[in-house]
């Protein structure tokens, strides 16, 4: 008997062990799950006769699609298209459900007068939580469509079937189309729990790598986007702030702004500012000319020095994740380790934008954020209108892969719209904007010890991680920068972290592994030195990270293969079937050091241990001279659940291991004690199309019938580690830090 | 001052300092949708346009430069009904995810194979390396343009330049 077998079944400390994080995810669930809890899991119970959690507050059909006389169908969701191809695969699931070839439905996303709020589109929760729901929804339209086609035909209702065309046809030979049949039914009509599914064997659209419906456009200049919406009248406007977060711009008098050719408006509210122009480049000009003036650092000063030193003193909230503890074998080897990652930018190619227009009393806002809801609370209480005169309306933007300047940039809009009401208004952050006072993706610090038994077993695993908050997220004016700036000012909230086990800078903190004792600590520092929030897997990045760092320094140190090493403390069978199918395909067991600076690494997680299984192997060499790293091959295998869209998954996979790839080896925000000094492209450089792996493999494994996973984050922590794992392959030494820039590898190799 | 421009064969004249972008009169005087901002300092691409044939930042390019000159947009490649090649083979190989960077990444990729039909993966790599994607779009923008390159090498073999 393995020790791992006596662990409780329930051994995950799903509280976080504090009672206010309790309360809170619980509270203000049944209307907006983001508006709370940013991006907590949902608190269904699972139970078959419980609706899904983005059904249970809006529960009547036609909120969710509706069948027009025409025999097509209308389906709406509150989730929203950010590059990640949800809109074409929440089409494919209603398709499905509905047994309707997908060009006959049509979508429409987040909308706040049009759709559910489903919260946040977010933490890989919409195939996860939205696709159940609107598949429940679609299920039941069936149902009804079906029972409603018996009694118009004359027959029972087990005599009818729909055909997968947009008809039902009786045993008797009769048919009739959807149009005809929704004609007389009405769908305000509240969702059963036992509507019955369709089956995997007989799907035809879930399965199929349905072409994106977003990407024709986007490659022949349709107005795909957000900045390319223009409305009639519609005025540009520029915001005027310092060039970081933290200053203070000192602005000359209003009359002399106003005395500026090519200024229709100056805009100014406490200590917002933005100027309003006819002509675009007008505002860019007049902003550029403005921020020549001289900033002052506001707050206090920038702790400078490694990230260690500058985190771990700070303040924190201490939070038990996991504590088991167990009888084993004497430890005969101990390993002490530090991991760190810097703040990161998210990094969007397209700056932040958006429209806002102020008309009879109504607001209307037009934004790219993920919260479309929540944009509508945040300007709500910004411009002090009740909620229900404002608006909002999800357009796409370039992928912002987590809290960007979307929301803050949209309540930018909506104040110069509330301010100067008639005409449309258009805000677009500029790039240096963007990288200045955007929420980063935050630094963290691991500390991990582990020890091993004389059988290669690991006894103790101690584990703790620092971080700020990963979730910022506005729900009300107190979130964005322009509630800050106003005059009375809405004070920042209290920070909170998201509860396990979807987790904050926790996420991911406690590993799958099968491990007889456990220490794992969670410190949140509520306060760090920057603006932080929601970048793509948030915690999870760093802590999958520093535990498959740390289990390839056990398997060296034990002499063992680090996927044997993995195996050996893994019981989750599906976790099993995901690292061996990545080794099958990549040949782990017989790969060869071709030549020094030359190896291999693997890396491996359960995205929050509840969404998506990844592993990720890489073959990479390493020029001495220089430490530039080349990845000659990058294997992943993926078990996210029912596939509903396999390309769909593989793209978001395989941009994910790119994107991690990127933050592993270049990334960091750049600052000294006054501001952040990451301001453009050159001071913040992401990879480009020399470093992209030569070879780039997705493996998604089959497995109809089984709940979705979300799996867009999947690939981000197991990619970075996988490269620092084959990074000490190559080169025989162990990088810890965060980025793992050519400069650092080459100051460490050049020796060698 | 009124300012002259020759855009995807069509002749326009536009209102504008001469100093003004390529960039915004492109979108916001002829209403072209496909050249983005992104930077505003060549370091991206997701403005990338052809003037005369070759690929410039139009975040860099004042309007006045391309007096006289042809400039060529993504929307002059061809429309959602009727791609061109290169277009169908970033449709075919999905290479895309926001799609942000897209205009810019088809119009550099047009520009290596207008001199050099049949890249190498190399070529293509170091040919791409000015314009960013943040998605993580590149393998499969690579692949389209291989696929592009595949269909151009077919055409020649039928004699169809087109």
């Amino acid at each position: 008997m393995t020790p791992s077998s006596h662990l409780p079944v329930t051994r995950r400390n799903f509280l976080g062990g504090a009672g206010i994080v309790v309360a809170f995810s619980l509270a203000g669930m049944s209307t907006a799950r983001g508006a709370a809890t940013g991006e907590a899991e949902p608190s269904g119970t699972g139970a078959v006769s419980v609706l899904p959690d983005d059904l249970q507050p809006f529960p009547y059909l036609d909120s969710w699609i509706r069948i027009d006389a025409d025999g097509k169908a209308q389906v709406f969701t509150g989730k929203v298209e950010l590059g990640q191809g949800i809109m074409t695969a929440l089409l494919q699931v209603a398709a499905e459900e509905l047994d309707m070839p997908p060009n006959l439905v049509s979508i429409v996303t987040a909308d706040t007068t049009r759709t559910p709020d489903e919260g946040l589109t977010a933490a890989s929760h919409s195939m996860q939580y939205g696709g159940p729901a609107l598949r429940l929804a679609a299920a039941n339209v069936r149902m009804l469509l079906l029972r409603t086609a018996a009694s118009m035909l004359g027959v029972a209702d087990t005599e009818v079937s729909t055909m997968g065309d947009g008809t039902i046809r009786a045993s008797n030979g009769r048919s009739i189309p959807y149009g005809a049949v929704a004609a007389s039914l009405s769908l305000h009509v509240e969702a059963v729990a036992d509507a019955p599914l369709r089956q995997p064997k007989s799907y035809r659209s879930i399965g199929q790598s349905l072409p994106r419906l977003d990407i024709p456009g986007k490659v022949t200049g349709g107005a795909s986007f957000i900045q390319d919406m223009r409305l009639p009248g519609m005025l540009h406007a520029r915001v005027i702030r310092a060039p970081s977060e933290g200053m203070k711009l000192a602005l000359p008098p209003r009359a002399e702004i106003e005395a500026i050719p090519g200024l229709h408006a100056f805009v100014q509210q406490g200590d917002f500012a933005a100027v309003v122009c006819e002509r675009e480049w007008d505002a860019v000009s007049i902003m550029r000319q403005l921020m020549a003036n001289p900033s002052q650092r506001q707050d206090e000063n920038l702790p400078v020095g490694d990230i260690a030193s500058i985190l771990k003193p700070l303040p924190a909230k201490d939070y038990v994740i996991e504590k088991v503890s167990h009888p084993t074998a004497k430890p005969v080897k101990r390993l002490e380790a530090r991991y760190t990652r810097p703040w990161y930018s998210h990094g969007s190619i397209g700056p932040s934008c958006a429209i806002a227009q102020m008309v009879d009393g109504e607001l209307t806002v037009w934004s790219h954020s993920q919260g479309i809801f929540d944009v509508k609370r945040v300007a709500s209480s910004l411009v002090g209108m009740p909620e229900d005169k404002v608006h909002a309306i999800h357009v796409q933007g370039a992928g912002c892969y987590g809290q960007n300047g979307a929301d803050d940039a949209a309540a930018d809009a909506a104040l110069i719209a509330h301010l100067l009401p008639g005409r449309p208004v258009r805000l677009q952050w500029m790039r240096e904007q963007e990288f200045g006072w955007e929420p980063l993706g935050a630094g963290m610090v691991t500390e991990a010890v582990a020890e091993l038994d004389a059988s290669n077993r690991i006894v103790t695993w101690n584990y703790d991680v620092w971080s700020p908050p990963h979730n910022t997220r506005p729900t009300t004016a107190n979130g964005v920068l322009a509630g800050w700036e106003v005059t009375p000012a809405f004070p920042p909230a209290e920070k909170i972290p998201i509860p396990m086990p979807a987790g904050d800078g926790s996420r991911n903190s406690n590993p799958l592994y099968a491990l007889p004792n456990m220490d794992v600590n969670f410190h949140f520092i509520s306060n760090g030195p920057f603006r932080s929030s929601a970048m793509r897997s948030l915690g999870g990045h760093l802590n999958v990270f520093s535990i498959e760092s740390m289990f390839d320094e056990l398997a060296k140190a034990a002499a063992t293969d680090p996927l044997d090493l993995r195996l050996d403390h893994m019981e989750d069978a599906r976790a099993r079937a995901v690292m061996m199918a990545g080794a099958e395909a990549f040949r782990w067991k017989t790969r060869r050091k071709e030549s020094k600076f030359h190896g291999f690494g693997m890396g491996f997680a359960r995205y929050k241990n509840l969404g998506a299984y990844c592993s990720v192997f890489l073959e990479i060499s390493v020029e001495q001279n220089t430490g530039a790293i080349t990845v000659l091959r990058a294997q992943t295998a993926v078990d996210c659940g029912e596939v509903v869209n396999p390309d769909g998954v593989r793209n978001q996979v395989e941009g994910g291991l790119i994107q991690s790839l990127s933050w592993c080896t270049r990334e960091a925000m750049s600052y000294d004690t006054q501001r952040r000094t990451s301001f453009d492209w050159s001071s913040y450089p992401i990879l480009r199309f020399q470093s992209v792996p030569i070879d780039i493999r997705v493996d998604v494994l089959p497995k109809p019938g089984e709940p979705f996973l979300g799996v867009a984050e999947a690939s981000q922590g197991p990619t970075s580690a996988a490269l620092a794992n084959a990074l000490a392959d190559a080169t025989g030494l162990r990088f810890r830090d965060m980025p793992l820039t050519p400069e650092k590898l080459r100051r460490a190799l050049i020796t060698l | 001052m009124t300012i002259s421009l020759d855009v995807n064969g069509e002749r326009h004249t536009v209102t504008a300092s001469p100093d003004t972008p390529l960039l915004y009169v492109l979108r916001d005087d002829l209403q072209l949708n496909a050249a983005k901002y992104g930077c505003g300092l060549g370091q991206c691409g997701a403005c990338t346009v052809h003037v005369d044939g070759n690929a410039v930042f139009s975040c860099l390019t004042p309007v006045a430069a391309t007096v006289g000159r042809r400039v060529t947009t993504l929307e002059g490649l061809g429309t959602a009904e009727k791609p061109g090649i290169l277009q169908q083979a970033f449709i075919d190989e999905q290479a895309a995810q926001c799609g942000y960077c897209i205009a810019g990444m088809i119009m550099r990729a047009q520009s290596l194979l207008s001199y050099n039909p049949s890249p190498s993966d190399e070529e293509i790599r170091q040919h791409m390396q000015p314009n960013l994607c943040r998605c993580g779009t590149h393998y499969r923008i690579i692949r389209a343009i291989k696929r592009a390159s595949a269909v151009l090498a077919n055409h020649q073999n039928k004699g169809d330049a087109t």
